[in-house]
């Protein structure tokens, strides 16, 4: 039996205006594939990607912002949005699209994948990883 | 004549548009395209020196960029007016100059 | 490379997956199953649909993994095996439906 590793993805910039957020996202998903129990940060200029009613349309890009809702399908169910980084941007997490995920051992119980930490619980939770990934 | 200033930075990151506020002269256009609209918004740690910059610069945000970034219209600070492609175009051929805040 | 169908040609990759999603009809998809050497029947097309859903809805192609969940929560819990998926699809049930279904080759999948 594999040994099951703590991941975690720190994204830290906004989705469209570079190529760091698209990418981010691609390796989650291809990471998924290995089992291993992951997490995703999003602080600074990263809240942003989680923002709702993101329309590409105009721009002429792909709106990968409809993925992250997918991402509980892989079962990702940790998404931990530093509280600072909302704060000084003048959002909450009302701003941010709704993501859940289905508990298997609850029924397919659907629960909310997003988790508005401190700097201090995020702290501990980078702290706590096995192996980081940084965007 | 006058210059249009330019900032496609996120004013969290960079510090472009403060570079721009310092040396954009007075009457002189400011555009926010790219991640440069996160400035646009009201009620954010950046948003109280646009509204300043209101009273003595033309503001400008680029509509499809906020629409991409889910910025909506009625979040935007007041004395910023939008504009689309085409007002982007405008704006380059009724001032003088271009200097980009990259 | 292009399909021929009804004096129209269609753009595709080199691995034969439609350039434009737009162009995608179930005439093409069945050309292309054609092309492979097999026919689309209804459990074919069960998939075929269900993939054109979840990407219009999430942007991609869900992983082998995430399609045999879904194919099971939707269709019955007899259909959630790789078992079944491969049985329709032997080339890579993702691989091969995804091009049937018109949608680009999945990231990192079978």
């Amino acid at each position: 039996m594999a040994v099951i590793k703590k991941f975690l993805y720190v994204n830290r910039k906004a989705p469209h205006g570079s190529i760091f957020a698209l990418e981010s996202l691609e390796v989650v998903l291809i990471g998924a594939a290995f089992d291993q129990d992951v997490a995703l940060a999003f602080i600074d200029d990263g809240v942003y990607q989680l923002m709702r009613n993101q329309d590409t349309s105009g721009i002429g890009t792909k709106n990968f912002s409809a993925t992250y809702k997918a991402l509980g399908d892989y079962d990702i169910s940790k998404i931990y949005v530093e509280k600072e980084s909302l704060d000084l941007r003048g959002l909450s997490k009302d701003n941010l699209m709704p993501l859940t995920w289905e508990d298997e051992d609850d029924d397919w119980a659907e629960k909310d994948s997003i988790q508005v930490v401190s700097s201090t619980e995020l702290a501990e939770i980078i702290d706590n990883q096995d192996v980081i990934f940084s965007f | 004549m006058t210059i249009l200033h330019i900032i496609n930075k996120s004013p969290f990151e960079k510090n472009s548009l403060d570079t721009c506020l310092r040396l954009a002269k007075r009457g002189s256009a400011i555009l926010l395209i790219e991640d440069g609209i996160y400035a646009a918004q009201k009620n954010t740690a950046v948003g109280n020196k646009l509204a300043a910059a209101a009273a003595t610069h033309s503001l400008y945000a680029l509509a499809p960029d906020l629409d991409a970034r889910g910025i909506g219209k009625d979040k935007i600070i007041d004395g910023i007016s939008l504009v689309d492609y085409d007002g982007f175009v405008q704006l380059t051929t009724e001032t003088s100059g271009v200097q980009s805040w990259l | 490379m292009t399909i021929e169908l009804n004096g129209k040609s269609y753009e595709t990759d080199e691995e034969g997956y439609l350039v434009n999603l737009s162009d995608w009809t179930d005439q093409l998809a069945e050309e292309m199953a054609k092309a492979d050497g097999s026919e689309l029947d209804d459990p074919h097309w069960e998939v075929i649909n269900f993939l054109r859903e979840y990407y219009e809805e999430y942007q991609i192609a869900p992983a082998v993994r995430v399609l045999t969940k879904a194919i099971g929560k939707r269709m019955g819990k007899e259909k959630a095996t790789s078992k079944y998926l491969y049985e329709l699809f032997p080339y890579g049930p993702a691989k091969q439906a995804c091009k049937y279904a018109g949608l680009p080759k999945p990231t990192g999948c079978v």
